[in-house]
């Protein structure tokens, strides 16, 4: 049955790819989540065609305004325009969450599915060392990393991308652990294909929807944790702007400026809405069993 | 299965003895001088070499390193130089502590993330999915610290049904101990149940579209049977990856939470100890860490064996 | 048989529900978690507010900054000033019952001057030898005459530990500190709360209408507030200037402020490394000058503090007696600042490697400064940068300036000499000139006020031009409490002090 499966994927006339596409986009939800990262890809990209003003450009007779006609998001601790902080903040804030997390999966999945199905001891030892890097805390990781490079965006994505690597590397190995036992994992071994082709063809499709679960949350975890790395001086470099970072400062007038939380909050949870429907529209347009 | 424990019980001392490297060269990429950063306002120059002969920090880190292991295999962990109290008693204090809380959080989100993705994978693409999934990405795109400080208004300042603040122990008043758990036990699961309810979600339509859940279906066993035996057993996996995973995270990463609600864990000690350069707690916590959650994954794999069978040969 | 327990157990209740109701306890938010409680170790300021509770001093100082004797009576100095008389007051114990007297002052000041790590070494180090001249009086012998030295005793460097304890316990001391203050140290749970309780044969118990305080940390500023408000704390340290508002208008709540004596500025480094030496205020002192006239110091505490501090020129406030009228606080005029760039040769905009310590406040200030110094031609690159980390950089001149601040001494000395003088500790700019060195310790040799002060305008006048600390702000100390707390009363030093104070149910 599952080899049957196998084989008549191959014999399907049209490529994976483009079938998943189609499946895709033929979800109304998915393709809500993917218009809306659309949407803020093209604002970050375009901030400086959008914002009615510099962000950076503070205020001193209009500070924590709330919202109005002027400031439609209100202004800052500075009188800086929140609008177009939030505008500006999306680039920041996408970039941590996407480069991290490409960075955690460049990495971490081949070393899994090394670890996985490589050999006794490529395991044994990849393992030991995950467990090492997992079993130390995120921030001592960070400030050491950020430290040795220098406090900026840049380091601060690499710094999430390393922390967030062991994650990837456990789930992809604990995925392949349990599929390599599969039927059609043995049928393909018996017909006499070579590991590493059993190991992208047969096995990382089939652990491909974990992973992209585990991707599209870990983005919106990178997010924040770019918003706790900005709270320790490692990441944005004020003035410019981060959703986190601004959340962050926000915390200081929750009482007597609530709207300073709202909008950086608003944007993050959007964001973060949008990577997991599409996540989910990807893991069922990706899932080889389904037709 | 006894031998595979005991293999794994081995697997300790290596990974343990990687961490240890770890966290000393981790510590040598530390910028900042853990005299300078202890005197702050009070730094004399005379008085920082003292510290640093006191504390061998002007010896070479391979000598610190042979000190330092010297110390944890007779069972000391050392001093901590900014409360001058041993590691072992400050671990011994905050130990319980964030344990107490780290096991209600995933009580917590246990009970919320997969009662709520099973609902959401068997409700596919209706209302209730979509609703469900909205609450649960609310909850992980909220930072803990701003929750915490709206529910700290809302149910103490506020409604004061609640202590604003604090920590007491279950044994001194166990339910006062509640109360004071409760907001940030609540934090913490919250952000995780999403992560869970996602994965359930996720593993619940892998397995519910598998061979064995139709062969089930087929067999015409009533579908209550076939979500939560059949499909549920298989879903676990990721489950119980992810719960051993974040338990251990919960142990030592729960900082902003404890912070906010004041709550005296090993989150913030790990936090003032590295903004102090208090390398001997730093160590010393890391250690314990280390091992709990090592001892956790080795809980997880042995679920995996318990739940996968055919892995056990 | 059950329900007979259970109405003990109630009864129980009620029995320590009255108990406690006639037992008053304080609790104190603080805004951080003090450090080792031993005073020669000690280095935090929210260390000295718990000390403020279980450690007295030789001396203490009043709303206005004067010296008052505590566990001393009186003092005079000689002639030469480098012989210190101190008479003791009599009849005061330790909370181990033993006797406060001459023998067990000379412990504690030893103990301060030799102790390994002891951060009180340099504070005492004008002294040579302390002698017990009788049971209740003893002599400082001094090096050279030292005229802080009574206001160094009204700090750590003065409080008096049992002597017996401090034998016994030796580095471990600060675990269970036995002083002889209003509270006796009951326990200590870290980063959870510090607990004391009243010390019946306390010299001035008659004054101390509150049985036990408990000080617990809670680093979160609104979280205190929020603790103060829903009546979990009666008292919290450090509340934001920008809920000054907030509290004012909350009338269960009342506020009790002072102008500190500390200060918060920029240090410039002048010669410190190749930043400084190659950097822009090294070159010339043009150039330190046009960055003061770019900051508007007034708009600063408006924006960034609601206007609820007290902008400053000097390493001391303009409240302090030593401050000098000569040198008002400037206002701001780009203009000059302007000129003053073009006069010193610099090419616009100049680049400054900006180093701030990592909190929310000090971003916000640095923010201000650069868009302000922006205008003027300045190009501040603000590096935020963990505050252990920042301490190292400062050191080794890796910064060109560096937002940061001073708690603050009783003594200007304490404010001036480890920053003013060539080499000094605290010198992060590598600012040097004999002649200012040589005032600096004038100012320590003179005992007069009118003749220090005097003296330290002439350092102003010098310091205020090239110095390498542009001085800022003095920040405002602001206690709030439940209004159930009467007669309580700040001092600049922003300690809390509970003698006298009334909880009313």
């Amino acid at each position: 049955m599952a080899v049957s499966d196998a084989l008549a994927v191959e014999l399907h006339h049209e490529s994976p790819s483009a079938r998943a596409w189609r499946r895709l986009l033929r979800r109304k939800s998915a393709g809500f989540g993917l218009v809306v990262i659309v949407l803020f890809v093209l604002i970050a990209v375009f901030a400086p065609l959008l914002t009615p003003y510099d962000p950076a450009q503070q205020g001193w007779t209009s500070i924590r305004k709330p919202p109005s006609l002027l400031h439609w998001f209100g202004t800052d601790e500075s009188g800086r325009d929140l609008f177009s902080r939030v505008i500006f903040g999306a680039r920041a804030s996408l970039l941590a969450g996407v480069v991290s997390i490409s960075i955690a999966l460049g990495l971490g999945v081949p070393i899994g599915l090394l670890a996985g199905y490589g050999g006794r001891w490529i395991d044994v030892l990849i393992s030991r060392v995950t467990d090492a890097m997992l079993a130390i805390p995120f921030l001592i990781l960070a400030i050491a990393l950020a430290a040795f490079l220098g406090p900026s965006l840049q380091n601060a994505m690499i710094a999430i991308g390393l922390t967030a690597t062991p994650i990837f590397v456990r789930l992809t190995r604990g995925q392949v652990m349990a599929v390599k036992v599969e039927d059609y994992v043995e049928a393909a071994r018996a017909v006499g294909n070579p590991p590493v082709r059993i190991a992208f063809k047969h096995i990382l499709p089939n652990i491909l929807p974990a992973l992209i679960v585990q991707a599209t949350i870990s983005i919106a975890t990178a997010i924040i944790a770019e918003a706790s790395l900005s709270f320790l001086g490692l990441g944005q470099q004020p003035p410019a702007p981060s959703w986190g970072s601004m959340l962050n400062t926000a915390q200081r007038f929750l009482t007597n400026a609530p709207w300073m939380a709202v909008w950086p909050g608003l944007a993050i949870f959007l964001v973060v809405l949008s990577f997991n429907i599409l996540g989910d529209g990807l893991r069922d347009a990706l899932d080889p069993k389904e037709r | 299965m006894l031998l595979f424990l005991g293999k794994r019980l081995l697997q300790l001392i290596p990974t343990l003895f990687i961490v240890s490297l770890i966290i000393f060269g981790l510590q040598q990429l530390l910028p900042g001088d853990p005299a300078l950063a202890m005197a702050g306002e009070e730094r004399d120059p005379e008085v920082l070499e003292q510290i640093r002969r006191q504390y061998r920090l002007d010896q070479p880190l391979h000598v610190q390193y042979l000190y330092w292991v010297g110390g944890v295999l007779s069972g000391n962990l050392g001093e901590s130089m900014r409360l001058k109290e041993p590691v072992l008693t400050l671990i011994a204090q905050k130990f319980p502590v964030t344990l107490q809380l780290a096991l209600m959080a995933i009580v917590i989100s246990l009970t919320i993330g997969v009662s709520a993705g099973v609902i959401s994978a068997v409700k596919r693409n209706t209302t209730i999915d979509y609703a469900v999934n909205v609450v649960a990405l609310w909850g992980i795109s909220t930072p803990n610290f701003w929750l915490g400080i709206m529910l700290i208004f809302l149910f103490s300042v506020h409604l004061g049904w609640l202590p604003a603040s604090g920590y007491v122990g279950p044994f001194e008043d166990f339910w006062l101990s509640l109360q004071t758990t409760i907001l940030p036990a609540f934090v913490l699961g919250n952000s995780f149940a999403a992560v869970l309810m996602r994965h359930t979600r996720s593993a619940m339509l892998q397995a519910m579209s598998s061979d064995y859940v139709r062969t089930a279906r087929a067999k015409g066993l009533s579908e209550r049977v076939v979500v939560l035996k059949h499909a549920m057993r298989n879903a676990l996996t990721p489950i119980v990856t992810l719960g051993a995973l974040e338990l251990g995270t919960l142990l030592s990463g729960a900082v902003l939470t404890e912070q906010v609600f004041s709550i005296p864990g090993f989150g913030k000690l790990i936090v003032d100890s590295v903004f102090n350069r208090d390398y001997a707690v730093v160590q010393g916590v890391t250690l314990v860490t280390a091992t709990t959650y090592i001892l956790l994954n080795l809980c997880a794999d042995v679920a995996y064996v318990l739940i996968n069978p055919r892995l056990r040969s | 048989m059950k329900r007979l327990g259970l109405a003990v157990a109630a009864a129980a209740v009620l029995l320590s529900g009255s108990a406690t109701l006639a037992q008053t306890t304080l609790r104190v938010g603080l805004a951080e978690d003090p450090d080792v409680l031993d005073p020669t170790l000690a280095r935090t300021y929210v260390g000295r507010i718990v000390f403020a509770a279980i450690c007295d001093k030789l001396f203490d100082i009043d709303d206005k900054l004067n010296l008052v004797p505590q566990l001393a009576q009186s003092h005079e100095t000689s002639e030469d000033g480098k012989t210190v008389t101190i008479k003791l007051r009599q009849g005061v114990k330790f909370h181990d019952g033993e006797a406060m007297d001459a023998e067990a002052v000379k412990a504690s000041l030893e103990r301060h001057m030799t102790m390994q790590g002891s951060f009180r070494k340099p504070e005492l180090a004008a002294v040579d030898r302390v002698e017990v001249a009788d049971a209740a009086t003893v002599r400082l012998h001094l090096k050279n005459p030292f005229s802080p030295l009574i206001a160094q005793l009204a700090d750590r460097a003065g409080m008096i530990l049992s002597p017996k304890a401090a034998r016994e316990a030796g580095d471990k001391f600060g675990l269970k500190p036995v002083c002889a203050g209003p509270f006796k140290f009951v326990e200590r749970v870290q980063q959870d709360r510090i607990v004391v309780e009243k010390f019946p044969q306390y010299w001035n118990a008659a004054n101390v209408h509150i049985d036990r305080v408990v000080f617990r940390p809670i680093v979160e500023s609104t979280v205190r507030l929020a603790n103060l408000k829903s009546g979990s704390l009666d008292l919290i340290e450090r509340a934001l200037a920008t809920d000054l508002k907030e509290i004012k208008a909350d009338p269960k709540l009342k506020l009790a402020t002072q102008i500190e004596i500390g200060y918060q500025g920029l240090t410039l480094n002048l010669a410190n490394g190749d930043a400084g030496k190659n950097g822009p205020f090294g070159k010339d002192a043009r150039v330190r000058q046009a960055l003061e006239a770019a900051i508007d110091r007034k708009a600063l505490s408006d924006v960034v503090f609601s206007g609820e501090v007290l902008p400053g020129n000097q390493w001391v406030s303009p409240k302090s007696p030593y401050f000098q009228e000569q040198f008002p606080v400037p206002g701001r005029d780009v203009a000059k600042a302007k000129k003053l760039l073009a006069d010193a040769g610099l090419a616009t905009p100049v680049a400054v490697d900006f180093m701030i310590p990592n909190n929310p406040e000090s971003r916000q200030v640095a923010e201000v400064i650069q868009a302000m110094a922006g205008e003027a031609g300045f190009d501040m690159k603000i590096r935020v940068t963990e505050f252990a980390t920042s301490l190292k950089e400062a050191e080794q001149g890796r910064f060109q300036a560096f937002f940061i601040g001073w708690s603050g001494r009783v003594d200007p000395d304490g404010n001036s000499y480890i920053f003013h003088k060539c080499n000094a500790p605290q010198n992060n700019g590598h600012y040097c000139d004999k002649s200012v060195d040589q005032l600096l310790d004038d100012a320590r040799k003179a005992s007069k006020l009118a003749d220090r002060k005097a003296i330290y305008g002439k350092i102003a006048d010098k310091y205020l031009k090239d110095g390498s600390i542009i001085y800022l702000y003095h920040r405002l100390v602001i206690i709030a409490h439940s209004a159930k707390l009467e007669g309580y009363t700040q001092l600049p030093d922003g300690l809390v002090r509970v003698v006298g104070v009334k909880l009313k149910p």
